[in-house]
């Protein structure tokens, strides 16, 4: 089971690929429509990059400690 | 607490109407990250904005906001910080309308040392207006204004901040996203004038006319060229060729503007009307 929850708004994704070019794990992709979305989630390690580094608030990491340390 | 950006924003606002890929985004959200790790109550925050880009920051986000004419948000800022000094009061800019438009607000704010916080986001370009080139677009780049490239040198804003007074400067970008987010939690907690450039990529107006067409490669150039000014002192001048620093360069006390201002106002008021 996986540890973390990725969320991501395709309504507010604006295909720019930064989530998937930073995941140091690859757990993100494009689907058929062009917006991120998540392709392997059992090797996400919460580092939250994605989240971060989304200029559209379009994904959310539920669950990590990182973020937890960082607030 | 774990905090989500989402959780801040005005949502009937979203999405914005940033370019695909653009930094501001990123440098928006560290920006409530920092004011999350703080503990400010979104009442008790005032975020002021000026014109372009940068500005469209205060419409999505639910804090207090202001919305001001070109370049001028710092001195609205001033304006609102001595009328309500209990109150946190950020200002996001931008390289253009802080910088440029707002240049000369811009260094006696800093000679001030008012307790305001800054937030200059440095994309190297006029984006919203249309492109044009800016004081901080780097020398020889493409602009709508300099189809040949541009002849000026630009500024180093954290360097000209930081000779007209300011009392905490720092920069990161948009790909050492952590550490922007650090820079402004410790700028927010200072008291007294704070600026922290966040260098972020503007892939419409500034990369696809300088071979940077894709925001992972801006987002790359960025991580190739930022040198940390501690790993810095360790490097000669060959190694550091071609490369800008981030990090945190001045951290300092000084009287602030607010409190001199209230103290002068209870001094002339004890010894009555002349």
């Amino acid at each position: 089971m996986a540890k973390y929850i990725i969320e991501v708004r395709k309504n507010w994704c604006k295909s720019c690929g930064i989530c998937i070019d930073f995941c140091p794990k690859g757990v993100l992709g494009f689907d058929t429509e062009g917006k991120a979305a998540v392709l392997d989630l059992e090797s996400c390690t919460g580092c939250m990059m994605c989240e971060y580094r989304c200029p559209d608030y379009a994904i959310k990491v539920e669950g990590s400690e990182s973020n937890e340390a960082a607030s | 607490m774990a905090v989500h950006v989402q959780d801040y924003l005005r949502m009937h606002k979203m999405p914005h109407i940033w370019c695909p890929g653009c930094g501001t985004g990123i440098a928006l959200g560290a920006v409530v990250r920092a004011i999350h790790n703080v503990g400010y109550s979104r009442d008790e925050v005032i975020v002021i904005t000026g014109i372009g880009c940068s500005a469209r920051t205060n419409a999505i986000i639910d804090f207090n906001t202001f919305q001001t004419t070109h370049g001028r948000a710092l001195s609205f800022a001033t304006g609102f910080k001595l009328t309500r000094p209990e109150m946190k009061v950020v200002v996001i800019t931008g390289d253009g309308d802080g910088a440029g438009i707002g240049g000369n607000h811009l260094i006696h704010t800093c000679r001030r040392n008012i307790d305001i916080t800054t937030i200059l986001i440095n994309n190297s370009i006029y984006g919203m207006t249309g492109g044009q080139y800016s004081p901080l677009t780097p020398r020889g780049s493409y602009a709508t204004t300099a189809p040949y490239g541009t002849v000026e040198p630009s500024f180093d804003i954290c360097k000209l901040a930081e000779g007209a007074g300011a009392t905490y400067v720092g920069r990161a970008t948009a790909y050492h996203v952590t550490l922007l987010e650090q820079l402004v939690t410790k700028a927010l907690k200072h008291e007294g004038f704070s600026l922290v450039e966040a260098i972020t990529q503007c892939p419409i107006g500034y990369g696809r006319r300088n071979k940077m067409k894709s925001p992972t490669e801006m987002l790359k150039w960025q991580r190739e060229h930022a040198v940390n000014v501690k790993a810095a002192a360790g490097m000669s001048p060959e190694q550091l060729e071609g490369k800008f620093l981030i990090g945190e360069f001045v951290n300092k006390t000084a009287p602030e503007y607010t409190k001199l201002y209230q103290k002068l106002i209870e001094d002339a008021q004890s010894k009555g009307a002349k």
